[in-house]
């Protein structure tokens, strides 16, 4: 079954920004799916439709097959969202915030009491519990709108840049537990700047430029699309230059690291295999930056050039 | 009961808890200051000047302005309550909480209009009893109290929430309360009969709705009014319903609040 279908979906602002312009998308059920796009592409306008915070020009919107023009209360209740912005009440406690929230979605009292202690737990929150919402941190402002999300157990999780301005070590912690939420059969949207969470966590990316989708497909196949990649050695012994490896773009940043630039028809073997040849020793290696970011950036390069042209 | 109207009326009930609490939570700005306000009525226009202006319509001043200011107090506190309420949470975005929630528009309405209809009842209850330190009040007509009680406070909790929608900054939501509400409550009949005024004066009172409201309470009180009682209650309840049905609209179409 289709957890999100979304049908030439257009939004034009009343100041008469094309937000989003007829887009299609389908997200399984089950899915871990990144949707990702530069600022102002059209993420969260699509976000905001799917959560009935926007309203759409045109287009159809389908959950879980409820269709948000004629089942819109039961489309609803298939939701839970983690919007990118605090907007929980501040003067409230924790405890109150969440009550409030399982209410809404008609949670007995006594099982969002419950939901309530088990979530809170496990985000690290239950301490934080009768303490107001505007004492918290900014990482446990935003591991609280996750459990606010969890609540009513929503068949659909939308998570709108969740991890934004949360140190890493709280980021990693969000991680594993999103995935443990996504194993449990949740479904997961997931937007994000962090494009090594969207590579480490999901399965499934659309990529969505000036409101448009420009890539739709796996992660892995999206992935494979890459032509080169830039490679970081920690060299045991310092060198004076960089060693001669024909055929290889190099780099001796400092006199223990050297960038090896390696496009898809080449290996890593030969490298090390030249590189011990001349003595060589190699410490460690590292990938120089996030594979999907450098994916990303070409990608919505190509697409704002192909529509100046077309302009 | 199905499970969708179930959780529904889990939903209504969260809504107003969770106004009745904000109420007393915030006790200090919400009962404490019409509490005062209404006490210092009664002693400057009831007892220092009302002692001078002597029986109105054969009621001593105290006596007469009481319903008045019971129900000016009811008028401002239910509008205020909703305005404010509301507004701080589109200001604050956790109106969003209820936006994405599955609970249907009419409870959000509804459950918003309860809230200030607790706080307009309690803080109307509380000037009541703050008059009766000051004098005598005899219930003639208890059903006509409590439901032009309740129908006013209905009215301007719809108006808060009407203001709240429209508001974009906290200026817009002292505006209406300063420059409409205030002039009309005043002018509405709560210290004098209109008898009083001159005829082109009495002409332009009936034009305030207000006026309807404050004499169909002072008739269940004292079983005087300047207005016809039933042309009241036909008003305060055509209030309601275009008001509710305005707010209704508002909510659905997400005008001021969904982009």
């Amino acid at each position: 079954m289709k957890a999100v279908s979304l049908r030439n979906l257009c939004k034009t602002y009343k100041n008469g920004v094309q937000a989003l312009k007829g887009i299609d998308l389908d997200v399984e059920e089950g899915d871990f799916f990144a949707l990702l796009g530069p600022n102002g592409a059209g993420k969260t306008t699509a976000i905001g439709i799917l959560t009935s915070l926007v309203n759409k020009t045109s287009g159809s919107v389908e959950v879980f097959g409820h269709n948000l023009d004629s089942e819109l209360a039961a489309a609803k209740a298939c939701i839970g969202l983690v919007p990118q912005e605090v907007n929980f009440n501040m003067f409230e406690t924790v405890s109150t915030i969440l009550l409030n929230q399982a209410g809404f979605y008609g949670i007995p009292r006594a099982v969002a009491h419950e939901r309530l202690e088990k979530y809170l737990n496990k985000l690290q929150l239950w301490e934080k519990r009768n303490s107001v919402a505007r004492s918290l941190s900014g990482g446990m402002k935003r591991r609280l709108m996750i459990v606010r999300a969890l609540l009513h157990e929503p068949k659909l999780l939308i998570l709108d840049e969740p991890t934004a301005g949360v140190d890493i070590e709280v980021r990693r912690s969000m991680w594993d537990f999103i995935r443990e939420v996504n194993a449990a059969g949740t479904t997961i949207i997931l937007t994000t700047h962090y494009l090594e969470e969207a590579e480490n966590l999901c399965r499934n990316v659309a990529i969505i430029n000036q409101g448009k989708i420009i890539e739709n497909e796996k992660m892995s196949t999206l992935l494979r699309k890459l032509n080169t990649e830039i490679f970081i050695l920690n060299l045991r012994e310092p060198v004076s230059s960089a060693p001669n490896l024909t055929g290889y773009r190099t780099q001796l940043t400092d006199s223990h690291t050297l960038e090896i630039e390696i496009n898809k028809e080449q290996n890593l073997n030969e490298i090390f295999v030249a590189l011990s040849a001349q003595g060589i020793g190699v410490v460690s290696m590292r990938n120089k930056s996030n594979r999907l970011e450098e994916l990303f950036i070409s990608m919505v390069e190509r697409g704002s050039e192909t529509n100046k042209k077309a302009s | 009961m199905n499970t969708r109207t179930a959780a529904n009326l889990i939903g209504f009930q969260t809504i107003i808890r969770r106004e009745y609490n904000r109420i007393i939570r915030i006790w200090g700005q919400t009962i404490v200051p019409p509490g005062i306000t209404a006490t210092l009525y009664f002693i400057i226009f009831g007892r220092l000047i009302g002692s001078k202006i002597g029986d109105m319509n054969g009621y001593t001043y105290l006596q007469y302005i009481a319903p008045g200011l019971i129900m000016m107090s009811v008028i401002t506190n239910s509008y205020g309550n909703v305005v404010s309420s509301f507004f701080g949470a589109k200001f604050g975005k956790h109106i969003e909480e209820l936006l994405v929630s599955p609970l249907p528009n009419h409870l959000i309405v509804t459950g918003y209009m309860i809230g200030g209809l607790l706080r307009g009842l309690l803080v109307g209850g509380l000037v009541t009893m703050i008059a009766l330190v000051f004098t005598h009040l005899h219930v003639q007509h208890p059903w006509v109290v409590t439901s032009a009680v309740i129908l006013t406070s209905m009215v301007f909790a719809l108006a808060g929430m009407i203001n709240a929608v429209f508001a974009k900054n906290f200026d817009q939501i002292s505006f209406i309360p300063t420059f409409i509400l205030t002039p009309l409550t005043y002018f509405g009949g709560v210290f004098y009969t209109i008898s009083l005024l001159p005829n082109f004066a009495q002409t332009l009172s009936h034009l305030n709705p207000i006026l309807y409201m404050v004499n169909a309470f002072r008739f269940g009180f004292l079983g005087i009014s300047d207005v016809n009682v039933m042309l009241a209650f036909s008003i305060m309840i055509g209030g309601v319903v275009v008001l509710y049905a305005t707010c209704l609209y508002l909510l659905t179409k997400g005008i001021g609040l969904r982009e």
